[in-house]
């Protein structure tokens, strides 16, 4: 008998040749052309009513974002799915293995998750017209797939009322001082594609031993790379040792005591890709979705009202945070982290126990 | 309960029908347990080529990672149990058999603290006691006026979590008691007083005795509800960095899943579970003997004096546990700025429930989905609990003991257990119900069935068959006498079970954090999602709607006269 299990990775990697011959050589053929936004699209998206977008962006920003498209484009009803990015992964694995298709438009803070989509074929081919003009080549697919939507950094942070400027850690490895026991919080690998993703580069830039101390230090381990900088401000914990910036900026500009620090080692980068997937149940939303998403008006809300970094070409920064060009950042390899991924949360466990 | 009633025995022409129903509740009954539970136990015996293997539980016996977590989850379990029986038994003898005043109050708020979702009381004693921001360690600082990192309380830790887990299943063994209590009949404690014995000596030796059974029951219930809990762990001990055997099998299940060894995981509850309930059974058959035939008198009320007050502050120190302080701070939260900000009048907003109920999209459709099921679940469970209930009670079929049997078995199958089986069974096919409401559905009237068929069998014991063997008598058919007489009769007993039914899919989680998809999320999994990403104004928000709605449906369930608001805890 021929045994039928849900999908996981292995069995993936298996298909994954006989995916790429059938489905990357059409397709690799030719980029796929920019597509405008025609009065056809509108009219056919309307007729859907809705699109539902699975994201990993902080709920209230996603929650923004969703109702600025509805504002614009009246009569499309925004769903926001929004978990971790390991989450939402894991979550569309699982549906998509019972053929459960109710994806439309998906943004991973893993950009490797979409290396495998794209290589198990669920993608579609579309390329909004502000990713053909204003979008350099390292932030789009080359066969129109995906592209960058937003940026952002993880970051040490810290409260500000707890703690002294002066005393604040300004490196990673400050953070293994014994006076940080008990007063730091991070996100978890195995949730967060920003913390799968940062955890990669710290322990490519600093090897794993940093991991492997920093578990001693009695960390409080949440799951969401929004929730440390969440703690900070409840005055729950002193120091973030990862968490998304654009949090951090978002409260602080709140009034909250809250300060980013970006550690001498560099900061993680992470990138997080919109795409659209083949089997939409909305196909026509999800693409009108998509293009307005990555418009300079969208991208330009996206840094105002959510503290995101944007790589559309003519957005502006937000004067007061600090310009990305500035900051010493740690390289990101969505490749590599693809490579990793399992043994990455396999050994984090075996650290933090979690 | 054998001989309790003279016997009924069904007339002949009536056989074909009884027998469709027997086929039809039974095989259902089958459909329901069996398969989940061998599609479990398959898994757990085969490697991932689908090969017969031990590989899975060796695993589990030699692996520290899986190791510490059923230690540890025997460890909380074995507290929480007598934690709960120190705490509830001087409750329930407080409010069953002393002149104490305000005990209906006292029973209600045991009854909020019942119907409070685990989950929801463990965010809300995050919000109370996490060991900086929390509202009680924060005034512990202003009153001795110490530094920023001296703290009372620390939420997230094995005592914290022992803790929050006692303060919402002390009401199991509360119930039991103090339904033991109820039921000693007076005259066993007259005869103690007229050899002379006072009413210490009494109390001494023949009321606890015969209040222990269902204490030691009560214990184990405990223990197993304990066990078994999902929210609370993944709340509090994932972030002081621990496991537990749920969260344990819950994170087999995340990416890259790992289906065999959840499954593996999964067997030792459910052994335990099933040996556990075998203990209970014994004990309370034993109990049911040991009152036999003295139902009539009514229990004896002692007086305590002075002591009332005392003791009524007692069980209002209790109960600011698991209710008083918990809703307090979820209060504070839906409308405060900050979630560990004392509310006042300059900083109150009602930002968070704007957010709530206009900008969260997912909270309409978690909603209609918990709404849904919740109706479906009360009405398709009510039902068919109704049906085998009047089998068994009348014994109107051969076979009505296996059908027991089955809707009780139920009961042994934990609600993560139980979720991890259905999602095996359900994603493949011929039953491919993975995301669709129906496996929600099936789970819960799965997990709601054992209670509900015992409510209901308590019901129909309450009427006597006289009443419709007359109806027979007189030349009415059984479809006309259960319309005509039955019906009426256990009206009140319907409608409390389909309410408590209601309450139960609405704090649900352990089952459905495993079976929701994107389309079929229900508000415990919203919650336990915005848990996860730290928002817990909005928690708090969802969470008093939450409650609202629940103390909704109990208060209707109360006003039914007759009904005594907690038959439901008898074998959850």
């Amino acid at each position: 008998m021929k045994n039928h299990r849900l999908s996981r990775r292995d069995i993936l990697k298996v298909s994954t040749a006989l995916v790429f011959g059938t489905y990357a050589a059409p397709l690799k053929a030719a980029a796929p052309e920019a597509s405008s936004v025609t009065p056809t699209l509108i009219e056919a998206a309307r007729k859907e009513g809705k699109v539902i977008w699975h994201t990993s962006v902080d709920l209230p920003v996603a929650e923004k974002i969703a109702k600025a498209f509805e504002a614009k484009y009246p009569g499309v009803a925004t769903r926001v799915e929004r978990s971790g990015a390991e989450r939402v992964f894991q979550r569309i694995g699982q549906e998509y293995g019972s053929r459960i298709y109710s994806v439309d438009v998906v943004n991973s803070s893993d950009a490797s998750h979409f290396i495998v989509w794209k290589r198990d074929g669920w993608l579609a081919p579309y390329v909004p017209e502000d990713v053909a003009r204003h979008y350099s080549a390292e932030h789009k697919d080359a066969d129109g797939m995906f592209a960058t939507w937003r940026a952002w950094l993880s970051v040490i942070a810290y409260n500000t009322t707890l703690v002294k400027p002066e005393e604040a850690p300004t490196s990673f490895t400050d953070l293994l001082d014994p006076k940080w026991v008990g007063k730091i919080v991070k996100g978890h690998p195995s949730y967060s594609g920003t913390i799968l993703t940062a955890t990669y580069q710290m322990s490519r830039d600093l090897g794993w031993e940093y991991f492997e101390k920093l578990a001693r230090q009695k960390v409080l381990q949440v799951q969401s790379s929004a929730d440390p900088p969440k703690k900070l401000a409840l005055g729950e914990r002193a120091v973030q040792a990862d968490g998304n910036e654009y949090n951090i900026f978002l409260l602080k500009e709140s009034g909250q005591a809250v300060e980013a620090v970006y550690a001498t080692e560099g900061t993680p980068l992470i990138v997080g890709p919109n795409g659209v997937f083949k089997n939409a149940p909305n196909p026509n939303a999800a693409r009108l979705f998509q293009s307005w998403m990555f418009t300079l008006e969208a991208q330009q809300l996206m840094i105002e009202i959510g503290g995101l970094r944007s790589v559309h070409a003519l957005a502006k920064e937000k004067p007061g945070r600090k310009p990305l060009k500035e900051i010493k950042l740690m390289k990101d390899d969505p490749v590599a982290v693809e490579r990793d991924s399992e043994q990455i949360k396999a050994r984090y466990t075996q650290y933090f126990r979690v | 309960m054998i001989g309790s009633l003279e016997e009924v025995r069904p007339r002949k022409a009536g056989i074909d029908l009884s027998w469709a129903v027997l086929l039809f509740a039974a095989l259902t009954l089958c459909v329901l347990i069996i398969l989940p539970v061998s599609w479990l136990i398959f898994y757990s015996l085969t490697d991932r080529a689908g090969s017969f293997t031990f590989e899975n539980f060796l695993r589990l016996a030699t692996d520290p990672a899986f190791v510490d977590p059923l230690l540890t989850t025997v460890l909380i379990a074995t507290s929480v149990g007598i934690i709960c029986c120190l705490v509830a038994t001087p409750m329930s003898w407080l409010v069953a058999r002393t002149d104490m005043p305000f005990k209906r109050t006292v029973r209600i708020f045991v009854m909020a603290s019942f119907v409070t979702p685990p989950f929801l009381g463990a965010i809300a004693w995050e919000l109370l006691a996490a060991p900086n921001s929390g509202l009680l360690n924060q005034l512990h600082r202003v009153l001795i006026g110490a530094s920023s990192d001296v703290h009372l309380f620390d939420i997230y830790s094995l005592t914290g979590l022992i803790f929050v887990i006692s303060c919402y299943t002390f009401p199991y063994v509360f119930v039991l008691v103090a339904n033991a209590l109820d039921r000693i009949p007076g005259d066993l404690e007259d005869v103690s007083s007229i050899l002379g014995a006072n009413t210490w000596i009494t109390a001494r030796r023949v009321t606890i005795p015969l209040a222990v059974p269902a204490l030691l029951a009560g214990a184990l219930v405990a223990f197993l509800q304990a066990m078994t809990l999902f929210g609370s762990p993944a709340i509090l001990a994932i972030p002081a960095g621990f496991h537990t055997m749920t969260t344990k099998i819950w994170s087999l299940f995340q990416y890259p899943p790992k289906p065999e060894l959840a499954a593996a995981a999964a067997v030792p509850l459910l052994v335990l579970t099933i040996l556990l309930l075998r203990a209970e059974h014994m004990i309370l058959g034993r109990r049911g003997y040991s009152v036999v035939g003295g139902r009539n008198s009514d229990p004896r009320i002692i007086r305590l004096g002075v002591l009332k007050w005392p003791a009524l502050a007692l069980c209002f120190l209790v109960l600011l546990n698991p209710v008083f302080l918990p809703y307090g701070a979820l209060l504070n939260a839906a409308f405060s700025p900050v979630p560990s900000q004392l509310l006042s009048f300059e900083n109150a907003t009602l930002h968070n429930i704007e957010f709530v109920l206009f900008e969260l999209s997912a909270t309409r459709l978690a909603l209609k989905n918990t709404f849904l099921l919740g109706a479906l679940t009360a009405s398709i469970g009510t039902v068919f609990a109704l049906v085998i209930a009047y089998t068994t009670s009348r014994k109107a079929i051969a076979g009505h003991r296996t059908l027991a049997f089955l809707a009780t078995a139920p009961v042994a199958i934990p609600g993560i257990v139980l979720g991890v089986g259905l999602f095996l069974s359900y994603t493949r096919p011929p039953f491919v119900l993975y995301g669709t409401l129906w496996i929600l559905l099936i789970a819960f009237i799965t997990i709601s069935l054992p209670s509900a068929y015992q409510q209901l069998q308590a019901a129909f014991r309450g009427i006597h068959p006289e009443l419709e063997d007359a109806s027979r008598i007189l030349g009415a058919t059984r479809m006309q006498t259960l319309g005509r007489i039955t019906a009426p009769l256990l009206r009140t007993g319907v409608i409390a079970t389909w309410c408590f039914i209601f309450v139960g899919v609405i704090r649900e989680l352990s089952a459905a954090i495993m079976l929701f998809t994107s389309e079929t999320k229900v508000i415990s999994v919203l919650i336990f999602d915005l848990n996860e990403s730290g928002d817990l104004a909005a928690i708090s928000v969802l969470g008093l709607m939450m409650l609202a709605i629940t103390f909704a449906v109990v208060i209707l369930a109360n006003r039914i006269p007759g009904f005594g608001g907690d038959i439901r805890l008898r074998n959850a």
